[in-house]
């Protein structure tokens, strides 16, 4: 028989290394908070059945947004209230894993509302605690939807009233009356019997996770001594008192026996059926690797601003298209010009070897400009020996650099004389082909038909962009 | 007062003395100290004797490791294995306000809130 000891759960690290400054022993909570209760309950829940290992966390905003620092699990940290879409793709990615949505109120109720709504109605196979103490701790004590009628807070200092701020909001009754979910309970952190309770529902719900059965919502009265100005007795005394009376416990619902586990493998993307599912496979392009001439310029961070309607965008998607079947790795982020009018619209592309950080592009090494504000916004970005291809048929201004490679395009009117100026974006495309060598024209011309699919666009093009790299050729020797 | 059974352990630096555990002990044998930790909180702290090892103040405590029960102290403390001869041995308590007790093949010093870092016999 092996020793009993109840003691720091394997579910944490042993000291919190990621945690800032010199304190690495304790959790960042106040005393007496909640938080530290239930995180225990899920650590030891996680290690007795034996998926830690197999945990991902997704913590939103709110005091717990650092549960990372402690558990010994997979952890994400997601934007305010998003908790249970960010739960939602990690669950579908990776379908086996445990995938747990610790919110507070402030996040769950307030901003989440319609996130949790969704989850919870599309039956997603996660756990979700739903940490409920009747006020906005992390940011010191505002008023949260759940606040009572009467309680006083930052925002409500003569108290909540039903005039002002309207009832507080029941999140259990609410997910419970919903279809999908499995398992709704309400519990507290109060006393002894409350709190073992709270340790069954904590263990029933991510059970619940582990048997496929769907999803699971477990809210939890908790402490909050210093949002209250209490001690931590007391805050518990009140959650006995008042916060009871008007969050009931119990629960609401539980059908978890009833339904049949899902299997959610078979709706996943893997790898293999990525392809399948894009309609890549069957635009099949053969690219014999030895063609391709890897170059050391071959990562490029590009930006390609211009008009709208001018296929700044479209330029910028071909390029992250192009990049791929050269087997490399590409981001294409757009950015539609909220400015004024007239304005830029514009595109970061990103070519590399490696897997990209951020699709971000702060300075360019090539910049793609179409239209003078374009040229002049982001003439400046550019790094040192960076390429600026602008369009010298509608920019009458030059790039004030030196340092730089400047390759001035008529592109507009050898589209115009091709007979479309639409095609002056692919002129472009031509150029960066023919004069630099991470474009390889063989694989262009290869990926432009599943571009454009009908014939006469399709020729139109393939002239342009044979006219784009003759130049760029030209211009390179 | 009941039969002692158990052993609690604090961890005075991990405890923020938010005075939940003693009142939580059904048998009344946590008190917060007089002392501080060096996080400025005056922590928990077992009287020395009574514990029945029900394991509530760990249940009741929001710290994870700021509470250690030994549920049955004499099966934990004759099962113990010594870390550094790598052979059984035995603890004995030394202070058991401080959670401290000292093993019996060595006579080295052990902390029993460290309880992860100490390995007993299935």
């Amino acid at each position: 028989m092996s020793v009993k000891i109840l003691g720091k759960s394997k579910g944490f690290y042993d000291t919190y290394e990621r945690r800032p400054g010199n304190n690495k022993e304790q959790t960042h909570y106040c005393p007496g908070c909640g938080h530290g209760i239930l995180h225990k309950m899920i650590a030891e829940a996680l290690t007795d059945y034996e998926v830690a290992e197999n945990c991902i966390f997704v913590s939103p905003v709110g005091c717990s947004v650092f549960a990372y620092y402690y558990f010994n699990a997979g952890n994400i940290q997601s934007a305010h209230g998003r908790a249970p879409a960010v739960a939602t793709g990690v669950k579908r990615a990776l379908p086996e894993s445990v995938v747990i949505s610790y919110q507070g109120d402030g996040d769950l109720a307030a901003i989440g509302g319609n996130e949790i709504l969704h989850a919870a109605n599309r039956g997603e196979a996660m756990t979700v605690f739903f940490v409920n103490n009747a006020i906005y701790g992390m940011t010191g004590g505002q008023m949260a939807p759940t606040t009572l009628i009467g309680q006083k807070t930052t925002t409500t200092p003569y108290g909540r009233t039903l005039q002002n701020e309207g009832y507080p909001i029941r999140m259990a009754e609410i997910i419970a009356s919903l279809e999908s979910p499995v398992y709704v309970e309400r519990v507290m952190m109060a006393d002894v019997r409350s709190k073992n309770a709270a340790r069954k529902a904590v263990r029933r719900g991510i059970k619940n996770q582990i048997e496929k059965k769907g999803f699971s919502f477990i809210e939890v009265l908790s402490t909050c001594p210093t949002g209250w100005k209490m001690t931590a007795p007391q805050s518990e005394e009140w959650i006995k008192s008042t916060l009871v009376q008007n969050f009931p416990l119990g629960v609401y619902k539980d059908i978890a026996q009833q339904v049949e586990p899902l299997d959610m493998s078979q709706n996943l993307a893997t790898p293999a059926r990525v392809p399948k599912l894009i309609g890549l496979e069957q635009d099949k392009v053969m690219i014999d690797a030895a063609s391709i001439k890897l170059s050391e310029t071959i990562d490029q961070e590009i930006k390609i601003a211009g008009f709208g309607g001018q296929g700044v965008l479209s330029l910028g998607v071909w390029l992250s298209e192009i990049g791929m079947r050269e087997d490399l790795e590409v981001s294409w982020i757009p950015s539609y010009g909220p400015e004024m009018r007239g304005g830029t619209a514009n595109c970061h592309v990103k070519l590399s070897r490696e897997a990209i950080g951020s699709p971000l592009v702060t300075h360019p090494t090539v910049l793609v400009a179409m239209n003078r504000p374009s040229l002049e916004k982001f003439e400046d970005d550019v790094i040192e020996g960076g390429a600026i291809v602008w369009d010298s048929s509608l920019i009458d201004i030059e790039p004030k650099r030196d340092d730089i490679i400047r390759i001035p395009i008529p592109a507009t009117e050898i589209a115009k004389e091709l007979g479309n100026t639409k095609t002056s974006n692919v002129v472009i495309l031509g150029v960066l082909a023919g004069y630099s060598d991470f474009l390889d024209p063989i694989v262009v011309q290869q990926v432009l038909p599943l571009i454009f699919k009908k014939r006469h666009l399709l020729e139109i093009n393939l002239k342009a962009f044979q006219k784009g790299l003759e130049l760029g050729r030209q211009l390179s020797a | 007062m009941a039969k002692a059974r158990g052993l609690v352990a604090v961890n005075v630096e991990e405890c923020k003395g938010c005075n939940l555990c003693v009142v939580a002990c059904p048998v009344d044998v946590l008190h917060l100290a007089n002392s501080f930790n060096t996080h400025g909180y005056s922590p928990a702290e077992y009287d020395g004797e009574g514990c029945t090892g029900c394991g509530i103040c760990f249940y009741a405590c929001p710290e994870p490791g700021a509470i250690t029960v030994y549920k049955n102290w004499t099966e934990a403390q004759e099962a113990y294995i010594c870390q550094t001869k790598k052979v059984a041995s035995r603890l004995n308590v030394t202070d058991a306000v401080k959670g401290l007790a000292e093993c019996e093949a060595c006579g080295q010093q052990v902390i029993l809130s460290n309880f992860r870092n100490l390995s007993f016999a299935e």
